[in-house]
C-alpha cells in the first residue's frame, strides 16, 4: 500500500494543536485553583470516583499499550494478546488489596503508608529510591515512544519532538499540578477509547460485525499459528516471570498509587477501581479488533515496511480506513497519550522528591506550604529535563520492553513493602528498607544480566541470567527479605502502633 | 482492648480474609492461562469454533473473570462492609 506516514499531514498537526491549545486552556484554568501543596499534589482530594476512574485508565493506557499491543499482535497474532491481558490482571489486585488502605492511610505518597509506624528518613529513603528506578524507566518508555511516534507521524526530528512533549508535558504540571493532569489524563482516556471504538467498528463492518470472522481471515491468510502462542512465549519460564511482573507490577507504579489520594474517600477509590477496569478491560478487549485487523486489511509485509517493531500498525489501519483525516485524528490521540502518562510519572517523581525526601528526611516533616510548594516545582522541572535527556540517550530502545521492566521493578520494589506494612503487624522498619532496597537492586542486576542486554545489546555470546523479565525471582525475594529482616528483630513502637493502622484502613483520619 | 477495637480487629481480619481470597482467585485464574500457554501451547491452538482458538477465547474470559471477581469484591463492599463502619463510627 502506498501510505502517507511520514509526509507534512496537515491534518495531523491541526487536531494535535488542538488537543495541545485546549489542555493549555484547561492548565490555565487548573493554575487558579492550584494554591497549595494539596491541590498541586491531590487535586484538593476534590475528583470524583468515576472522574478518577476515567483519569487512572487515562495514566494506565500508554503508547505501549495503543500502539505498542496492536503491532504486537498485528505482526505476533495470539502472543501480543498476553501482554492486554497481563496489563489488565494488575487491576483486580490493586482494588482487593491496595486502594482503600491506601486511601485512608496516606497523604500524597506511597511512602506515606509505609512510613506510617515505622522510621520515617531510612522508610523514605528507600521508597524514593524505588519511586525514582520505576518512573525514570517508565519515563524512557514514554519519551522514546514519543519521539520515536512523532517523527514517523509529523516528519519531525526525534530530539526535537522528545523536547516538545518534555515541554508541554512541564508546563502541564508545573502551573496546574494535579488539576490540569487529572483534566489532560481524562480528556485523553475520551478521546483514545472513542478512536479505538470508531477502529474497531470499521474494522468489525468489514466482515460482517462478526470477530471470528475477522479472525478467521487472519488464519486463512497468515496461517493458522496466529491463533496460538508462538515464538515470544518459547521459554514458558519467561511467559510466567513477564506475568508475575504485569500482574504485581500495577499496584506498585507511583503515579498510579499517587491518584488514590484525589478522591475523597474509600469509597470513590473502591469506585474509581472498577470504573478503571471496565475501561481498560474494555480497551483491550477491542486491540484484540485491532491488531487482528491491522494484520488482515494493511498487512505484515507494509507494516513492517514502517516500523520493524510494528509500532505503526494501529495509525496505518487508520489511513486503510478512513484516509488522512482518520489517520491525522488518531496520530493525534496518540501524542496525546504519551502526554498524559508522562504528565502523571513527573508528578509522583516529583512528589517523592519534595515530599518523601525534602520535607520528610531533610526538613523533618517542617516546611511551610510556599517552600514545599517551590520545591514541589523545582522536582517536577528538574524531572522534566531529566526525561528530555533519558529520551534523547536512550533513542532506539524498545518501547513495550522498557515498559515491562518498569512494571518488574514496581512489583519487587514497592508492592512487597507496601502490602506488608498494612498487612503484618510484625513488619518493621529494617525489613521494609532491606525488601524495598533488595527489590529495586536485584530487579536492576537481574535486567543488566538478562540476555536482552548481553546479547542484544552488548553482543556476548551468552547471558548469566537466562530470564528477560526478572519478576520471578525478584518479587518472591523482596518478600522473603521483608520478612525474614523484619523477623531478626522486634520493632515495639511499630508493632503498638499497628492497631492504629488497623483502625485508619477502616474508617480513614475520622475515628 | 475494648468493644470498639475488637470490632476494628475482627473488621479488619474479615477485609483482608476477603481480599486475599479473591486475590488468589485472580492468580489462580491468570497463572492457569500463562501456565496453559507455556506448556499445552496445541491445545490452546486447538479451534473452538472457526476462527476462535481456545486460546483467544480463554484469554478473553480472563478479563470476564477480572470483572466479575470486582463486581463480587464491590458487590460486598457496598452492601456489608461500609454498613459496619457507618455503625462503628456513630459508637
Amino acid at each position: 500500500m502506498k501510505t502517507t506516514l511520514g509526509d507534512f499531514n496537515p491534518l495531523a498537526i491541526a487536531f494535535f494543536l488542538l488537543f495541545v491549545v485546549s489542555s493549555l486552556g484547561i492548565t490555565y484554568w487548573a493554575a487558579k485553583r492550584t494554591k497549595n501543596t494539596e491541590q498541586f499534589y491531590t487535586a484538593g482530594g476534590n475528583i470524583s470516583g468515576f472522574q478518577n476512574g476515567l483519569a487512572l485508565a487515562g495514566d494506565f493506557m500508554s503508547a505501549a499499550s495503543f500502539l505498542g499491543i496492536a503491532g504486537l499482535v498485528a505482526l505476533n497474532g495470539f502472543d501480543g494478546l498476553i501482554y492486554s491481558i497481563g496489563f489488565l490482571v494488575g487491576w483486580p489486585i490493586v482494588m482487593f488489596l491496595i486502594a482503600e488502605p491506601l486511601r485512608n492511610l496516606g497523604k500524597y505518597t506511597f511512602a506515606d503508608v509505609v512510613a506510617f509506624r515505622l522510621q520515617q528518613t531510612p522508610v523514605r529513603v528507600a521508597a524514593a529510591i524505588g519511586t525514582l528506578a520505576v518512573v525514570s524507566f517508565y519515563l524512557i518508555a514514554q519519551m522514546v515512544g514519543a519521539g520515536n511516534l512523532i517523527s514517523l507521524l509529523f516528519g519531525l526530528p526525534y530530539e526535537l519532538a522528545v523536547m516538545i512533549v518534555g515541554g508541554v508535558m512541564l508546563a502541564y504540571v508545573i502551573f496546574g499540578g494535579m488539576i490540569a493532569t487529572t483534566w489532560v489524563q481524562i480528556i485523553k482516556a475520551v478521546l483514545l477509547l472513542g478512536g479505538t471504538i470508531l477502529l474497531a467498528i470499521m474494522v468489525l463492518s468489514k466482515f460482517g460485525f462478526n470477530p471470528l470472522a475477522l479472525f478467521d481471515a487472519a488464519s486463512a491468510k497468515y496461517g493458522a499459528p496466529v491463533l496460538a502462542p508462538g515464538k515470544q512465549v518459547a521459554n514458558p519460564l519467561d511467559a510466567i516471570s513477564l506475568g508475575m511482573s504485569l500482574m504485581f507490577g500495577t499496584a506498585g507504579l507511583p503515579h498510579i498509587l499517587m491518584r488514590f489520594y484525589t478522591v475523597r474517600d474509600a469509597k470513590a477509590a473502591r469506585n474509581s477501581v472498577m470504573y478503571a477496569t471496565v475501561l481498560i478491560g474494555f480497551f483491550y478487549l477491542l486491540t484484540f479488533i485491532l491488531g487482528f485487523g491491522a494484520m488482515v486489511l494493511v498487512g505484515q509485509d507494509d507494516i513492517k515496511k514502517i516500523d520493524a517493531g510494528g509500532n505503526m500498525a494501529a495509525p496505518l489501519l487508520a489511513e486503510v480506513l478512513g484516509g488522512d483525516a482518520f489517520l491525522g485524528f488518531i496520530a493525534a490521540v496518540s501524542f496525546a497519550t504519551i502526554l498524559a502518562v508522562v504528565a502523571g510519572l513527573t508528578l509522583s517523581g516529583a512528589a517523592a522528591l519534595s515530599h518523601d525526601l525534602w520535607v520528610n528526611v531533610v526538613r523533618h516533616g517542617y516546611a511551610n506550604e510556599s517552600e514545599q510548594l517551590k520545591v514541589a516545582r523545582a522536582a517536577t522541572m528538574l524531572l522534566g529535563v531529566l526525561a528530555i535527556i533519558l529520551g534523547i540517550v536512550f533513542k532506539g530502545q524498545n518501547v513495550a520492553y522498557m515498559v515491562g521492566l518498569a512494571f518488574a521493578i514496581a512489583a519487587s520494589a514497592n508492592f512487597p513493602a507496601l502490602l506488608l506494612s498494612m498487612l503484618w503487624r510484625r513488619f518493621t522498619t529494617n525489613g521494609a528498607v532491606a525488601s524495598m532496597v533488595v527489590g529495586t537492586l536485584s530487579s536492576l542486576l537481574l535486567i543488566y544480566l538478562s540476555p536482552t542486554i548481553q546479547i542484544d545489546l552488548l553482543k556476548q555470546a551468552n547471558a548469566i541470567f537466562p530470564l528477560k523479565n526478572p519478576g520471578l525471582v525478584t518479587i518472591p525475594l523482596s518478600f522473603l527479605v521483608g520478612i525474614v529482616v523484619s523477623l531478626l528483630s522486634t520493632e515495639q513502637l511499630a508493632a503498638d502502633k499497628f492497631a492504629e493502622v488497623e483502625q485508619r484502613i477502616q474508617i480513614g483520619s475520622e475515628g | 482492648m475494648n468493644e470498639r477495637e475488637k470490632a476494628i480487629a475482627s473488621l479488619t481480619a474479615e477485609r483482608w480474609r476477603i481480599a486475599l481470597q479473591l486475590t488468589a482467585a485472580m492468580m489462580f485464574i491468570y497463572f492457569g492461562f500463562i501456565l496453559l500457554i507455556a506448556f499445552n501451547r496445541s491445545l490452546m491452538g486447538s479451534l473452538v469454533l472457526p476462527g476462535l482458538s481456545l486460546g483467544i477465547l480463554l484469554g478473553a474470559l480472563v478479563i470476564v473473570a477480572a470483572w466479575v471477581l470486582i463486581y463480587i469484591y464491590v458487590r460486598w463492599a457496598n452492601n456489608n462492609y461500609d454498613e459496619r463502619i457507618a455503625k462503628l463510627l456513630k459508637r
